[in-house]
């Protein structure tokens, strides 16, 4: 079996679960024996101080990070735009434009255009990586393809259609996710071609899966669950890190977005603060609410115990789950959420919103509608005022999070992979 | 001779509304839930049960026998929302066929954190019993049959008791049978009635399990392995939730056509009959001596007291509802005091059980929350809030002391007005000295 893999994420360019998934799912496909041709966008340096920031150090944006796997191949386009643009960022960035083009409107300005020039950059980009990725199938041979993300569907039904191969989708999330009802209808159009098109398509959840049922009119015999996992932490030097803390903290984590549901943690800060005083409100991520959220905290008085720590990444992360008492996920819509897997797996107690995947996966956590901002609070207040609940939380979320293995979602894409050739070798 | 013992367990607890750290008042109890659970529960088992048993008993003619043991909280609930249910209990206490069982008032697991409470609960428990049916009772039945060595010494330290029923867990019995009568160790002149589990769940349990090999239970299997009882042992004692028919076991599993047909299998063998317990006790002498240094109870597999105490938030929610009591009783408030029982039902922390949470057993199914976590959150909120209203309480009586001198007497006078205005169950705390 060998797969030809389109990507967009990979580490250490990440910017959200995308890569993290693409990570743990290749390095346990790679363990099972089955062969992989990943192929990646691939940054120029000179273009990659452009809008969006590169997470990652400079020296690793050449070398590609195969080090370590024997049956996984890695394939780079290289791209003009910086390629690390996930479909979120992309968001961040046509937000913005969209506001401040309102703002010169009401403001009697004329339009700017500069939406249409943004909008056909990462569209173009798009278009670029289907027609290098058709290039480089010309010289692989492979069974099936596997694209992650709307970034890389049309690349799939291109590559599909040059080489005769049946294609995946694998949907770690969708316009409606990151926008809520206000889609880009360019995104969704491509979203959903290529869920039609697909033989099969892979969701990381329940949720996610009735989503495009509703919202993509796909049937749901298409569609098969492959619940996200979580890499174990080979790190044992946890805990060195709380010895100069004082007080509690309360950790948010991820991009600052409105699918992230920040306003709502910190309008639940504001309830616990109404009732315990020594406890402090971490932000970690970027993103296009970071100031409004700023402003929020500071509106409502709590700007000296909302504390914002930017985009952290790697040893930082850790750390920052090592300082938690408990890490709340208020997504308004997550259709997995690998953070709170995490968080879990590094011993801390999670708050998650009922709008995720991860919350129809696990028992061992809190949930919380997001909208329910009362209750969010009150679920907190109890985690940090009562030990036994702590630490409860903690023993059963850890062994919990330890039965999410990347080589149980490796197997079922195996099968997906195994039913789909079936399917296709019989019509 | 073999003797049927039947005993059904009859509990519905005070289910909690959901109450946030924002909450001030004092309405702990969700009235809509209660009612809505204690009507279904009434017209899917109680009523048609107990007009079954009715019909039993007199188609028998006084040889069906049966006891039951009702707990002083599911008592109220009937009162309030199903009366019809109370009338028919009284109907078969009439029929001098059926025999009432004491226990705590307010299903607690008061016997292992306070002897005092245990004991006000116990004789309140009584006094309702013989308010309500006109029976005093003999035989004693702790919350979820949690028994061990020292129970017995409480049981004879109240009086009026000569049976305790324990389940009869293979570690305690050994190579011994539970179909004979027990008494404890250290001297008790009390006996032990042990519940025979494997008959007991073969109804309760496994009556509906189509992937069990004896299934569908018959009412003449089950009577042949009554029968099989002959000659090695002298009673059956069959112990089980009342909620067994028509509510654990649906009405379509044919629970009821089962039970309709039992009696009369069971008697077609003529040294066959059924007992009440106190007739168990006075029937046969106890053949041995049960040590059980370590708590037992009829719950889960394990058979001990790990539904309720198996980890960090029951321990702890225990423990802080019973360092409450002499706070709470200082209060002399019997609202506060009321409260503060009603939590002590055991439910409350079953509800709070991590064992076998992920695999969405028995102990989900009864769970009116989401979680584990979100019961212990709950009853927490309200625990603190009742410590909170013990202050001012507290303060308060304080407070009229300092102001005026002579108040101790005006307040024990108020006091005594005040008592004409408790309800039965207050009087049932209150006579006791």
């Amino acid at each position: 079996m060998k797969t030809f893999m389109l990507g967009w994420e990979f580490p250490p360019f990440i910017s959200g679960g995308l890569g993290t998934a693409c990570y743990g799912l290749t390095k346990a496909m790679d363990r099972l024996g089955i062969e992989v041709i990943f192929v990646l966008p691939k940054v120029h340096a000179s273009h990659s101080a452009g809008n969006v920031k590169i997470i990652g150090s400079p020296g690793a944006v050449g070398g590609m990070p195969s080090a370590g796997f024997k049956n996984i191949k890695f394939r780079t386009i290289v791209s003009q735009l910086s390629p690390y643009l996930d479909a979120e960022s992309y968001h961040y960035n046509k937000m913005r434009l969209s506001r401040e083009h309102s703002q010169k409107k009401s403001a009697g300005l004329k339009h700017s255009g500069d939406i249409d020039n943004y909008g056909r950059n990462i569209f173009d980009e798009v278009h670029n990586y289907a027609d290098k990725a058709v290039e480089i199938a010309q010289t692989e041979e492979f069974d099936i393809i596997h694209a992650h993300d709307w970034m890389t569907y049309p690349a799939a039904i291109a590559v599909s259609q040059a080489s005769g191969r049946p294609f995946v989708v694998h949907v770690h999330s969708t316009e409606f996710d990151r926008s809520g009802e206000n889609i880009n209808q360019t995104v969704y159009d491509i979203e959903r071609q290529g869920m039609h098109a697909a033989a099969k398509v892979i969701t990381v959840s329940n949720y996610t899966k009735s989503l495009i049922v509703r919202h993509y009119g796909l049937a749901p015999e298409k569609i098969e669950v492959v619940h996200n996992a979580v890499e174990p932490d080979d790190d044992n030097s946890s805990s060195a890190f709380n010895g100069n803390k004082t007080g509690k903290i309360v950790l948010f984590l991820g991009r600052i977005t409105m699918q992230k549901g920040p306003e709502y943690f910190v309008a639940a800060a504001k309830k616990v603060l109404d009732v315990i005083q020594d406890v402090k409100f971490v932000m970690v991520g970027d993103g296009d609410m970071m100031r409004r959220t700023i402003e929020l905290a500071a509106q409502l008085g709590i700007g000296h115990k909302v504390l914002f720590a930017g985009f952290l990444r790697g040893d930082d992360v850790k750390k920052a789950y090592q300082m938690a008492d408990l890490y709340v996920m208020p997504s308004v819509s997550e259709p997995f959420g690998i953070s709170s897997l995490e968080a879990m797996s590094r011993n801390v107690p999670v708050l998650i919103s009922k709008q995720s995947g991860v919350a129809e996966t696990v028992v061992h956590a809190l949930k919380v509608d997001f909208w329910d901002v009362n209750e969010m609070a009150n679920k907190i207040v109890a985690v940090l005022k009562r030990p036994p609940l702590h630490a409860t939380l903690c023993r059963n979320g850890f062994s919990e999070a330890h039965k999410f293995r990347w080589e149980d979602s490796a197997i079922k894409v195996r099968k997906v992979y195994e039913d789909t050739l079936a399917f296709c070798s019989a019509t | 001779m073999a003797s049927v013992c039947f005993y059904f367990q009859v509990h519905q607890p005070w289910r909690l509304r959901h109450y946030t750290v924002f909450d001030r008042d004092s309405n702990y109890f969700d009235e809509q839930k209660n009612a809505e659970i204690c009507r279904k529960v009434a017209n899917k088992c109680y009523l048609p049960s107990n007009l079954l048993m009715l019909k039993l008993i007199k188609k028998y003619g006084g040889k069906f026998k049966i006891s039951y043991s009702i707990t002083g909280v599911v008592l109220e609930q009937l009162e309030r929302y199903a009366p019809e249910v109370l009338n028919t209990f009284k109907h078969l206490a009439a029929t001098g066929c059926v025999e009432f069982l004491g226990e705590t008032y307010y299903h607690s697991l008061s016997s292992l954190y306070s002897k005092d409470e245990f004991f006000r609960q116990v004789i309140a428990h009584k006094k309702t019993i013989e308010r309500l049916f006109g029976q005093t009772p003999r035989v004693f039945r702790n919350t979820e049959l949690i028994y061990n060595n020292n129970l017995p010494a409480l049981i004879e330290e109240i009086g009026g008791f000569d049976a305790i029923l324990a389940e009869g867990a293979d570690h305690i019995l050994g190579y011994r049978s539970p179909n004979f009568v027990y008494r404890p160790v250290n001297g008790s002149r009390l006996k032990l009635l042990l519940k025979n589990y494997r008959l007991s769940d073969d109804i309760a349990f496994r009556f509906s399990n189509r992937g069990w090999s004896q299934w569908p239970l018959t009412a003449d299997k089950f009577a042949h392995w009554v029968n099989a009882v002959n000659g090695c042992g002298y009673v059956v004692n069959l112990f089980m939730d009342y909620e067994t028919f028509g509510e654990h076991q649906w009405e379509d599993t044919g629970i009821f056509e089962f039970l309709s047909h039992l009696p009369g299998e069971i008697l077609k063998h003529p040294d066959n009959n059924f007992k009440t317990p106190s007739e168990v006790v006075d029937s046969f002498e106890a053949v041995d001596s049960i040590d059980v240094p370590y708590t037992i109870s009829w719950a889960d597999i394990e058979r001990d007291l790990s539904a309720w105490l198996g980890n960090a938030m029951q321990t702890n929610a225990l423990a802080e509802i019973y360092k409450l009591e002499s706070r709470v009783k200082s209060t002399d408030d019997p609202d506060i005091i009321t409260d503060w029982r009603k939590l002590q039902t055991s439910d409350h922390f079953y509800y709070m059980c991590t064992k076998y949470f992920s695999d969405g057993d028995v102990h989900k199914y009864f769970n009116p929350y989401d979680s584990p976590y979100e019961s212990y959150i709950n009853f927490m909120n309200i625990l603190d809030n009742l410590d909170y209203r013990c202050s001012a309480a507290i303060d308060a009586k304080q407070q009229r002391l300092i102001a005026c001198p002579g108040g101790q007497r005006r307040s024990g006078r108020s006091q005594k007005t005040g008592n004409k205005n408790l309800s039965a169950v207050d009087l049932c705390f209150s006579e006791r000295s």
